[in-house]
C-alpha cells in the first residue's frame, strides 16, 4: 500500500503539466506520449479516447511544440464540433417563454444549477420561473424554493409526491400566463438505468410541449464533473429518452476535470454549455473549450 | 463499449497458450485488454498499473493447473488479486465505547450522505440498537429538512432543534439523543470538496470534537480517477474508518471501489443500491470484481469448475470438443460434472447474456432427467454412444425396456443430445464462454 501511494504521488507529479515538459524543438519519444495518455485517462478522457488521441500525435511524430499544439487543437476541435446553432442564451422580450429542462442522475447538481441559471438569465434581464418538477427527493422542493426566495424568482410546486409531468404543465402555463421570459425546470435525479424514471422524463418533455409550442428549447444533462466513463452510458440514454441538447458540468472546482465530457461531446455530438464551479449562485460560466482542455492537460492556472 | 472491451479480453484470453507455464509473449495482449477493460471500468490509473504488475508476476509464476486453460489460468489469477485488494471477510460495523455512539458520515456533494444516514438508521435499528438521526449541514438549503423528512418516512428519530454551527447542532444532538436514550448518532454532514481547505478543517474539527466511533466515507460508485485523491484527502484530515459505495443500482463498473481499498486499505461496510431507506446490502468483494470485469459470476464459476472437476475427465472432454467428436459418452461425463457443479439453473444464470437467446433446458436437464438420462446412456451398446445415428426405431424400443424408460424419454435424449452438440459447436466457434459449463474446456 505505501508503495501504491508513493507512486500515486509520483504519478501525479508527472502529470503537473505533461505538455509543458515537452521541450520545443526536441522529438517527441514514446515514453512522453504515454504520460500524456496517462494525464488524459487520469483526467477521466477515457482509454479509448485518449489512445485515439495519443495514437494522432504518433503519426504525426513531432517535435515537443507541434505536439503542444496539435493534441489542443484536436481536443479543442472535438469540443467545437457540435455546435448545433442552438443558442444557449435566452433573450429578455421573448412573445413566449424559453424552457429549459435541467436532468441527471442524483446528486449530479441540477437543483443548484437551476438556480444558478436562473440568476445568470436574470442579470441578462429576463424574467424567471422555475419549476419544482422534484416531486420525489424529499425536501426538494424546499430546497428549489429557498432559492427561489433568495433570488426572487416564482416557483411553481406542487405536493411533494405529485406528477412531475403536470409540474412541468403549470410551471409552463404559468410562465406563459405572466409573460416569462424563461422557465427553467428542475426535475429529480434518476440513474438512466431505471426505465420507469426514463419513460417520465419523456413524459415531462411532452407537458412541456402541450403548453407551448416548440417547448423545451433545451434539456441539459448535469453531469458532475467527477463522473467516470459511466457518464457516456448516463448521456446515450438520456439523449434517448429525453432528448438532451447539450451538457452542463458541475463541481469542476474539485480536483476532477470532467474528461468524460470530451468523449461525450466527441461520441454524441454534444455541446457543453456551462460549467459549475461552486455552491453559489454566481458560481456557473459559459463553457471554455480552450480553458477545459487546458484543465485536461493539467495545465490550468 | 465496455461490453466491447471485455468480450475482447476474453478473446485474448481464450488464445493464450502455455502448457506448463504461461508464455510471456502470449500474456501481454492478455494484460493490455485487461488494462483497457480495467480503465474503462473507472480503476485508477497508478492502481491499475501496480495490479498489472502483480498479474503479469503471479500468472508467469504459477505452473497451469491441469483442470484450467491458460486463459482460465490468467482469470483466476486476476480474480484472486482484486479479490484480495478489495478485501476478504466482511467487516462488520462495530459500535464500541461510551454511548451514544457516534457516527460521522462524510463525503463529497451529492454523494449520497442524506440517504445513506437513513439507510443506516434503518439498518442499526433492525440490529437493535435506538439510533437518533441529526443533520449539521448549514449551508446547503434544505439539507436539514431533508433529512428530517426521510427520517420521518424511515420511521427513526432525528435532532430537530436548530443551531448556528455544526458543532453547535451536534452537540445538542448529543445531548438530546442522551437524553432520550439513544445508543446511536448519526451526523450527517455538508458534503465538501477536498480540496476546500476551510470546508476540511470544518469537517476535522467536528471529528476532533466529538471523536466519532465510526467515521464512514460516502463514495459515489459513479465516480472516475478522481475518486482516490479526495478520499486520501478525507483519511488524512478527517481520519476514516470504512467506506459506503453508493449507487450501485446504475450500470458503473464500479472500479472506484477497487481504487479506494487498495489505496487507502479501508474496508468497505456497506454498498447503497436504490433511494429507499432499504436500499443498502452488505458488501461482497467477489461480486465487485467481476462487475469491474463485466464477466457476470464466470469467476466463481471457474472456482467451482476447479473444485470439483476431474481433470482427467475433464481433459478427455476437452479433447473430443477438439476433435469434434463429442459423442453419448462425454454427453454423459458432461452431465456428471454439472451435477457436481450444483444446482445447474443457478450455474446458468452465472453465465453472461444466457438469459434469452439459448434454450435452457438442451443444457440444462432437471434432476429427475439426469437420473433418467445416465440409464438410458447405460443401456446402450458402445457403438451407439459413439455414433447415434445408428439408433433407429427397434434400437430406441430395446433402449427404452432395457432402462426402464419409454421411447419418448429416449427420443429426448436424443433431441438434448443433438442440441448441445450443436450449442457446443457454436460456442466452440464463437468460443463462447458456456463451455465452462461442459468442464474448463472454454475460454
Ligand atoms: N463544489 C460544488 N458543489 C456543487 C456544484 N453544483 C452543485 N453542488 C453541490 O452538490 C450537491 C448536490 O447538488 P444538488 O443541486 O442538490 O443536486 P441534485 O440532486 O442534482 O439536484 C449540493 O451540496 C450542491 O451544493 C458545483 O459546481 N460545485
Ligand atoms: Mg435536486
Amino acid at each position: 500500500m505505501g508503495i501504491l501511494s508513493r507512486s500515486l504521488g509520483r504519478t501525479r507529479e508527472r502529470l503537473k503539466g505533461a505538455l509543458q515538459k515537452l521541450l520545443p524543438s526536441e522529438k517527441v519519444d514514446a515514453a512522453t506520449l504515454e504520460s500524456l495518455e496517462e494525464a488524459l485517462i487520469s483526467a477521466d478522457v477515457g482509454p479509448i479516447t485518449a489512445a485515439e488521441l495519443v495514437e494522432g500525435l504518433q503519426e504525426a511524430a513531432p517535435t515537443g511544440e507541434e505536439t503542444r499544439r496539435l493534441l489542443r487543437e484536436s481536443m479543442v476541435r472535438i469540443l467545437e464540433a457540435p455546435e448545433n446553432g442552438n443558442r444557449a442564451e435566452p433573450e429578455p422580450g421573448r412573445e413566449t417563454p424559453w424552457v429549459a429542462l435541467l436532468v441527471g442522475v442524483n446528486g449530479s447538481g441540477k437543483t443548484t444549477t437551476t438556480a444558478k441559471l436562473a440568476a445568470r438569465f436574470q442579470k441578462h434581464g429576463c424574467s424567471i420561473l422555475m419549476g419544482a418538477a422534484d416531486t420525489f427527493r424529499a425536501a426538494a422542493v424546499e430546497q428549489l424554493c429557498v432559492w427561489g426566495e433568495r433570488l426572487d424568482v416564482p416557483v411553481v410546486a406542487h405536493q411533494s409526491g405529485g406528477d412531475p409531468a403536470a409540474v412541468v404543465y403549470d410551471a409552463c402555463a404559468a410562465g406563459s400566463a405572466r409573460g416569462a421570459d424563461v422557465v427553467l425546470i428542475d426535475t429529480a435525479g434518476r440513474l438512466h438505468t431505471k426505465d420507469n424514471l426514463m419513460a417520465e422524463l419523456a413524459k415531462m418533455h411532452r407537458s412541456a410541449g402541450k403548453v407551448i409550442d416548440g417547448a423545451p428549447d433545451e434539456v441539459w444533462l448535469v453531469l458532475d464533473a467527477t463522473t467516470g466513463q459511466n457518464g457516456l452510458r448516463q448521456a446515450e440514454d438520456f439523449l434517448t429518452h429525453a432528448g438532451i441538447t447539450g451538457l452542463i458540468l458541475a463541481k469542476l472546482d474539485g480536483s476532477a476535470r470532467g474528461g468524460v465530457a470530451l468523449s461525450i461531446a466527441h461520441r454524441l455530438s454534444l455541446p457543453i454549455r456551462y460549467v459549475g464551479t461552486g455552491e453559489g449562485t454566481d458560481d456557473l460560466e459559459p463553457f471554455d473549450p480552450e480553458a477545459f482542455v487546458d484543465g485536461l492537460l493539467g495545465e490550468a492556472s | 463499449m465496455f461490453e466491447q472491451i471485455t468480450e475482447r479480453l476474453q478473446r485474448t484470453l481464450r488464445a493464450l497458450r502455455g502448457t506448463v507455464h504461461v508464455d510471456e509473449k502470449a500474456l501481454e495482449p492478455a494484460l493490455k485488454d485487461l488494462r483497457m477493460a480495467l480503465l474503462e471500468a473507472d480503476v485508477n490509473y497508478g492502481v491499475v498499473k501496480e495490479f498489472l504488475a502483480s498479474v503479469r508476476e503471479k500468472a508467469l509464476g504459477e505452473q497451469v493447473m491441469a483442470s484450467l486453460t491458460p486463459g482460465q489460468q490468467v482469470i483466476r489469477v486476476v480474480n484472486e488479486e482484486m479479490t484480495a485488494l478489495l478485501g476478504g471477510a466482511q467487516v462488520p460495523l462495530s459500535l464500541v465505547g461510551p454511548s451514544p455512539h457516534v457516527v460521522l458520515l462524510v463525503g463529497l456533494q451529492g454523494a449520497g450522505k442524506t440517504t445513506t444516514a437513513a439507510k443506516l438508521g434503518h439498518f442499526l435499528r433492525r440490529k437493535g440498537h435506538s439510533p437518533m438521526l441529526a443533520s449539521v449541514d448549514v449551508y446547503r438549503p434544505a439539507a436539514r429538512e431533508q433529512l428530517l423528512q426521510v427520517a420521518k418516512s424511515a420511521n427513526l428519530a432525528a435532532f430537530e432543534g436548530a443551531a448556528e454551527t455544526p458543532q453547535e447542532i451536534a452537540d445538542a444532538a448529543q445531548a438530546a439523543a442522551r437524553k432520550d436514550g439513544h445508543d446511536v448518532l448519526l451526523l450527517d454532514t455538508a458534503g465538501r470538496l477536498h480540496v476546500d481547505e476551510e470546508m476540511m478543517a470544518e469537517a476535522a474539527a467536528l471529528s476532533a470534537a466529538f471523536s466519532p466511533c465510526v467515521t464512514l466515507y460516502v463514495a459515489d460508485s459513479l465516480a472516475g480517477q478522481d475518486a482516490v485523491n479526495s478520499v486520501k484527502a478525507f483519511a488524512d484530515r478527517v481520519g476514516l474508518d470504512g467506506i459506503i459505495l453508493s449507487k450501485l443500482d446504475g450500470d458503473s463498473r464500479g472500479g472506484v471501489a477497487l481504487s479506494i481499498v487498495s489505496v487507502t486499505g479501508l474496508p468497505v461496510l456497506f454498498v447503497g443500491v436504490g433511494e429507499k431507506f432499504g436500499d443498502l446490502e452488505t458488501y461482497h468483494p467477489d461480486r465487485i470484481a467481476s462487475r469491474i470485469l463485466g464477466m457476470g459470476d464466470v469467476l466463481s464459476l471457474i472456482e467451482r469448475a476447479q473444485e470439483n472437476v476431474d481433470e482427467e475427465v475433464a481433459a478427455q472432454l476437452e479433447e473430443s470438443l477438439r476433435k469434434a467428436t463429442f459423442s453419448l459418452e462425454d454427453f454423459r461425463q458432461q452431465l456428471k460434472q454439472v451435477r457436481k457443479m450444483g444446482p445447474i439453473s443457478k450455474l446458468m444464470e452465472m453465465i453472461p447474456n444466457m438469459g434469452g437467446n439459448v434454450d435452457m433446458k438442451a443444457l440444462a436437464p432437471g434432476e429427475d432427467d439426469l437420473r433418467r438420462f445416465g440409464a438410458i446412456i447405460d443401456s446402450m451398446t458402445p457403438d451407439e454412444r459413439q455414433n447415434p445415428s445408428l439408433i433407429n426405431g427397434s434400437r430406441r424400443r430395446r433402449i427404452a425396456t432395457g432402462s426402464g424408460t419409454t421411447v419418448q424419454d429416449v427420443n429426448q435424449l436424443l433431441k438434448q443430445f443433438a442440441m448441445a452438440r450443436k450449442l457446443m459447436k457454436q460456442f466452440g466457434r464463437r468460443g463462447g464462454m458456456p463451455l465452462d459449463m461442459m468442464g474448463p474446456s472454454g475460454l
